[in-house]
């Protein structure tokens, strides 16, 4: 990398100059990069260009950021049917990388990377990592997997480009990150906020104090959050704690970070262009509107993606960021259109759950939401861990503290829960994203 | 003149009890008394032990939810009425009792009660007034 990386005290820096580019000027570099990726797409990749060709549109018809929704959407069943390389744009000696999702549900997706994809993708995240405060200066602990996943390797490249020391813990280990986290003076972690949560607990549980650390910054995404969850973080761990944004499918992370005024995170418009539509009708919504995003990436070669629908509902910014960065934010994304529950009728998405829980004191937000169906009723149960400095030595305060739970969630989300109280850390931690919802009504 | 009592979140699942009794035992943590109250779905485990500050860190260590409280103990002799004077005491003094169990062990013809009081200190004076026993530290009790 040529570039001066982030060495600079105050006003703006080298690695984030893209993102201050006036958006008259933005607008104008979308616009040529869109058409080059509508035409590579078009020309090297068949199921494109057989979706372009049956809804009747051509890459010479894109003429205008407006034309872009004549264009056909990709979904992830698109990666899956044309596993493992069939969306691949650039014959394999171009590919310099390959990465692949964990195939929750059947097949693994597969994704590549030319050399120049990677710059790229350093390139977002060492903005992602300069929006966040981040510099040379830091000490990075990279708690995100490293491998198969995105999250790791991506982080990773993003801390070495701004110069700062990156720590490859990857995940897991909890003894030995919070050694590293004392001991090697980290200044910034990477992870999901749900391990980070396991690891302030695991840090609190041997006496671990804040004043012997020096962690001021989190940078934490690969799951959603709420902004209760952020402040429990911020409050209890006295650290700033950023969303981050991403998938595979596009990047990976650093398609959108959080800059210091944790208003959402900013999208990197340079390189993904996002829109906003109505998930059932496909037919795109103004800014500021609530729906799914979805992206196109503007500069990617291996693996173009063409209005990816990302099942991530949230709304675009329509004001400016006190930052003064030109480009878009996106509200946190806290639910997706795909883990809306529906129970007795009624919807619910995991997160309104957390936001309960988190308004309760006394509990820790590590749950577990259990479905079932008993006489054609669906069964609504949370498994939630108390917190251990909320007990005392009455069961009728934990009958209190149960009953308050529940009305929190029904005050959320409008459903009646059972609720069952649980054991500290009896919850299974995942290294990655947390798996909240066990539906058994899927499974008879 | 309070001893700690230590409290332990339990959920009501087979083996749960018996995990918390084997992280102590490993310890090496000598349980003088014991009381489960328990609904349903879930309990409280409340000890005393010798050292507290060893379970503590034994338990939290294992990850159980532990909390303190204080608690009085009173010697007792072990024959009929014992414990009818000592509420007596208490009634009269008008103190309430949250809740009492017994020490696992015994000295001879003495035994020990454990009671929780909202008003700790004025439960002591009441017991000390009516010639009652109040147990300092577990070894006195032992020793005794």
């Amino acid at each position: 990398m040529s570039m001066q990386w982030n060495d600079v005290d105050g006003g703006m820096d080298p690695v984030s100059s893209a993102d201050f580019m006036p958006r008259q000027q933005l607008k104008s570099l979308q616009m040529q990069r869109m058409r080059a990726v509508v035409r590579h797409a078009y020309e090297h990749v068949s199921v494109f260009r057989g979706r372009m060709d049956a809804a009747g549109v051509k890459p010479d018809d894109i003429r205008s950021l407006d034309d872009v929704r004549r264009l056909p959407f990709t979904h992830k069943t698109d990666l899956r049917d044309h596993y493992p390389f069939g969306l691949f744009a650039v014959p394999m000696p171009e590919i310099v990388r390959l990465h692949a999702s964990s195939g929750t549900t059947g097949k693994p997706i597969v994704v590549a990377y030319t050399a120049e994809d990677i710059r790229v993708w350093s390139e977002v995240m060492a903005r992602s990592f300069a929006a966040c405060g981040l510099s040379r200066r830091d000490v990075v602990q990279n708690a995100y997997g490293y491998g198969l996943f995105t999250g790791g390797l991506g982080a990773h490249y993003g801390a070495e480009a701004i110069g700062a020391t990156v720590i490859p813990i990857s995940g897991g280990n909890t003894e030995r990150q919070l050694t590293v986290l004392k001991d090697f003076g980290v200044t910034a972690i990477c992870c999901t906020p749900s391990y980070f949560l396991h690891l302030w607990e695991s840090a609190q549980a041997q006496g671990l104090k804040r004043g012997e650390l020096k962690l001021k910054v989190g940078v934490f995404g690969a799951e959603p959050w709420t902004e209760d969850m952020r402040a429990r973080i911020q409050r209890e761990a006295g650290i700033r704690a950023h969303d981050i944004y991403g998938l595979s499918e596009i990047i990976g992370p650093g398609v959108a970070c959080e800059c210091h005024c944790q208003c959402g995170p900013h999208i990197f418009e340079d390189h993904f262009y996002p829109e906003i539509i109505d998930p059932k009708s496909g037919e795109p919504l103004p800014d500021g509107a609530e729906g799914e995003l979805v992206l196109t990436t503007l500069s990617k070669r291996a693996m173009p993606m063409i209005r990816y629908r990302t099942h991530d509902i949230t709304s675009l910014s329509d004001d400016t960021c006190n930052c003064g960065r030109s480009l878009r934010r996106i509200r946190r994304i806290a639910r997706r259109s795909d883990d809306m529950l529906i129970i007795r009728g009624v919807n619910l998405y995991p997160s309104q759950i957390e936001t309960a829980l988190l308004r309760v004191r006394g509990t820790a937000p590590h749950y577990q939401i259990e479905i079932g169906r008993e006489n054609d009723l669906d069964t609504l149960a949370v498994r939630v861990e108390i917190d251990p400095a909320a007990l005392g030595d009455q069961l009728a305060d934990l009958e209190d503290l149960r009953d308050e739970v529940s009305r929190s969630i029904e005050g959320v989300t409008g459903l009646r829960a059972q609720i069952h109280l649980a054991e500290p850390n009896s919850i299974e931690r995942s290294q990655g994203k947390a798996k909240r919802v066990i539906d058994r009504r899927r499974l008879s | 003149m309070k001893l700690i009592q230590l409290s332990v979140f339990l959920e009501n699942r087979p083996g749960r009890l018996a995990r918390s009794c084997r992280v102590l035992a490993d310890a090496g943590i000598d349980i003088v008394a014991a009381n489960v109250v328990d609904t349903r779905e879930f309990g409280i485990l409340r000890l005393i032990v010798a050292d507290a500050e060893a379970a503590t860190k034994a338990l939290a260590g294992a990850g159980y939810a532990v909390n303190r409280a204080e608690v009085v103990a009173v010697e007792v002799a072990d024959r009929p009425g014992s414990m009818a004077v000592i509420l007596e005491a208490l009634d009269a003094a008008g103190v309430n009792v949250e809740y009492a169990y017994a020490f696992t062990e015994r000295r001879g013809a003495r035994a020990a009660l454990v009671f929780r009081f909202a008003q700790p200190e004025a439960a002591i004076a009441a017991l000390q007034r009516a010639g009652i026993p109040v147990i300092g530290p577990v070894e006195a009790f032992r020793a005794g």
